[in-house]
């Protein structure tokens, strides 16, 4: 396995993706470095969730390649993409949670699958993992149901995070949470992000978000998309990445040192 | 090659060092696990465990570091880990602040033992108690509401009960009458068999007749609708109360019993008795046909064998029962979609629950119309 700097886990070259008549995307280009937290905003509509389904394979392009860690997910046997799937672990908006199993039987579920773990030995990680994420012991035994939106995030996170993978997926992490609970997940993913070593990548509306964790930001526009550094888009004199960043809100999210 | 990991044990100096190797990764977990609850770990010593060999670490197995340092020092043992690679120490460190938990024992289930047993015998009856109470008290609501509407017949809702008549009733046709077809089919050749043996293969057409007409037409055609409309209602009133769709109708002064209730139960309680003739005579041409092929009684002399076993009163003591199974299936179907809480898994166990109940309702009300037309005498 490749390592070291500057290679890319997730390289896509034009990415068409289109529902009957409708073309969400394309023409669409993007490289993701090892290491790095990238951040996918765009419009409504504009196919930023389709854009994550379609890198972990969830969803045909019509055309174009997508290669992860140096491999083609659109051409994978069944045992190759089932080795690639344990490299990456994804987030979805409410944390998909299986709803039937509690909180250490969900992060169990990728534990289980081809491990050979003793059930001591699941609990351990489970548990682990929990606190990891920042929940409480206690969470363990809970079911979905009975925890918070923050808290089911949280545990989802603990169930992307079970077989510790390369990359992370997150689809709009911080999206119907307190502020504060946005804040300090967002400082989750930073210190695990950086503790793990993870590649990160972030669909989001919230620009809290991306200036406080994203290293670079892909911008869909024009169903193509724009990728760069937050001072880059800064500057970008694109009509919807002017307003995008320089609008009340993205005015009001930015750091001091960039006005 | 699949990566290996392990730890090995060593004396230096008067001290215990355990030298930490390979990959110590989640894939390799289950091995280290039982190398490391086979060391035979020592008491009141120095130990020092050294990690230079470790070649690649992730948070399970920096957690497997973590605990068995803990389990060092629990027995007394000054532990020292040393040699940790640079790029490693902010994962040890993070694992370290936030995730060296023991595991929560998981709770026994109260209900393998004895009392256990009981008080969840207690608590199921209790909880089918509060049901039928609740059942009652939302039938209760309903009548007020019909009540209220026969006084102001303008506030029906003529479309939307059209369209569940129309779905409820003209779409269940072909199922309906196919399945009271065949039964007719097999009660006719199972009867024709017993019967002969006695030479009264005729006799037949008056069981087919007086079982169909009485009991099965209705109670097929409640089963199956209670098994097709009873479970849509649970699912489209409870998907809507997921989508908070109920509360909207509230905050917008219309009354959900008079929206979504009342459609529903006028119009099951208008078709399911035409569902029920039409299955009766689906059901006795299913019969009339399989009579005609096994015991050649040919269809004028099975009309005139059915007249004389059956009378209008034996349809309409089938039939009559058709409002009343509805009513239960309407009411059941919609209290329990009403039931519904916020997550869309209560809905899949409603609906199940919904379907259950009025199937249940529908027989034990068959019985006790049985038991009324017996005093009756009809």
């Amino acid at each position: 396995m490749a390592e070291g700097q500057g290679d890319f886990v997730i390289r896509v070259r034009n990415l068409v993706n289109a529902f009957g008549s409708q073309v969400i995307h394309d023409g669409v280009d993007l490289d993701v470095r090892r290491g790095e937290v990238i951040g996918v905003v765009g419009g409504s509509g504009t196919g930023k969730s389709v854009m994550l389904r379609t890198v972990v394979g969830l969803n045909r392009p019509v055309s174009g390649s997508i290669e992860v860690l140096g491999r083609d997910v659109l051409h994978l046997n069944d045992d190759e993409r089932h080795e690639l799937e344990t490299q990456w672990g994804v987030l979805f908006q409410d944390g998909a949670l299986f709803s039937s199993l509690t909180v250490a039987q969900n992060i169990e579920v990728p534990l289980k699958e081809d491990l050979k773990l003793s059930e001591r030995l699941m609990a351990e990680i489970s548990a682990c993992k929990i606190g990891m994420v920042g929940l409480p012991p206690e969470a363990a035994d809970k079911f979905p149901s009975q925890l918070s939106g923050g808290m089911r995030k949280r545990a989802g996170l603990a169930r992307a995070l079970a077989l510790d993978p390369q990359i992370l997926f997150l689809d709009e992490p911080t999206a119907g949470l307190d502020p504060i609970a946005a804040a300090a997940f967002d400082q989750l993913i930073k210190d695990l992000q950086s503790s793990l070593g993870l590649t990160v990548f972030i669909v989001t509306h919230d620009l809290d978000s991306l200036f406080a964790i994203c290293d670079r930001v892909a911008v869909l526009v024009d169903k193509k998309m724009k990728v760069g550094t937050l001072e880059e888009h800064l500057k970008d004199n694109h009509p919807w990445i002017h307003s995008y960043f320089h609008g009340p809100r993205g005015r009001a999210a930015q750091p001091a040192e960039m006005h | 090659m699949a990566p290996a990991a392990t730890i090995l044990a060593s004396e230096e100096d008067g001290a215990t060092v355990y030298r930490a190797e390979g990959e110590w990764l989640v894939v390799t977990a289950a091995q280290l696990d039982r190398r490391l609850r086979d060391l035979d770990m020592p008491q009141d010593r120095q130990v020092t465990v050294d990690l230079s060999g470790v070649d690649r670490l992730d948070s399970t197995g920096a957690w497997l570091l973590l605990r068995t340092e803990h389990e060092l020092a629990a027995r007394g043992n000054q532990v020292a880990l040393a040699n940790l690679q640079a790029r490693f120490a902010p994962l040890l460190e993070q694992v370290r602040s936030r995730g060296v938990t023991e595991p929560v024992p998981h709770p026994v289930p109260p209900h393998h033992t004895f009392i256990g047993f009981l008080a969840r015998v207690g608590m199921v009856t209790m909880l089918l108690a509060n049901r039928v109470y609740h059942i009652l008290g939302f039938t209760g609501l309903v009548t007020v509401t019909f009540l209220r509407l026969l006084r102001q017949p303008r506030r029906l809702r003529l479309v939307a009960t059209l369209v569940q008549m129309e779905v409820v009733g003209l779409d269940a046709m072909p199922i309906v009458g196919l399945l009271s077809f065949l039964i007719g089919v097999v009660m006719a050749y199972q009867g024709a068999d017993q019967l002969r043996r006695f030479g009264a293969e005729i006799y037949t057409v008056n069981l087919l007749g007086i079982s169909i007409l009485r009991e099965l037409g209705v109670l097929l055609s409640a089963i199956i609708i209670a098994g097709r409309s009873g479970s849509a209602f649970t699912a489209q009133i409870g998907t809507m109360q997921v989508n908070e769709e109920i509360d909207a109708l509230r905050t917008l002064g219309l009354d959900p019993v008079e929206v979504l209730v009342l459609p529903r139960l006028i119009g099951l309680g208008l078709t399911l008795p035409l569902l029920v003739f039409y299955a009766d005579f689906m059901g006795i041409l299913g019969g009339a046909l399989m009579s005609w092929l096994v015991l050649d009684i040919n269809i004028p002399n099975f009309l005139t064998q059915l007249q004389t076993a059956v009378t209008t009163t034996t349809l309409w003591v089938g039939v009559v029962k058709a409002p009343f199974f509805a009513s239960i299936i309407a009411l059941v179907g919609c209290f329990e979609g009403l039931n519904v809480t916020r997550s869309a898994e209560s809905v899949g166990r409603l609906t199940t629950q919904s379907v259950v109940e009025s199937i249940f309702f529908v027989i034990v009300t068959d019985a006790a119309f049985s038991i009324v037309f017996s005093m009756l005498k009809v």
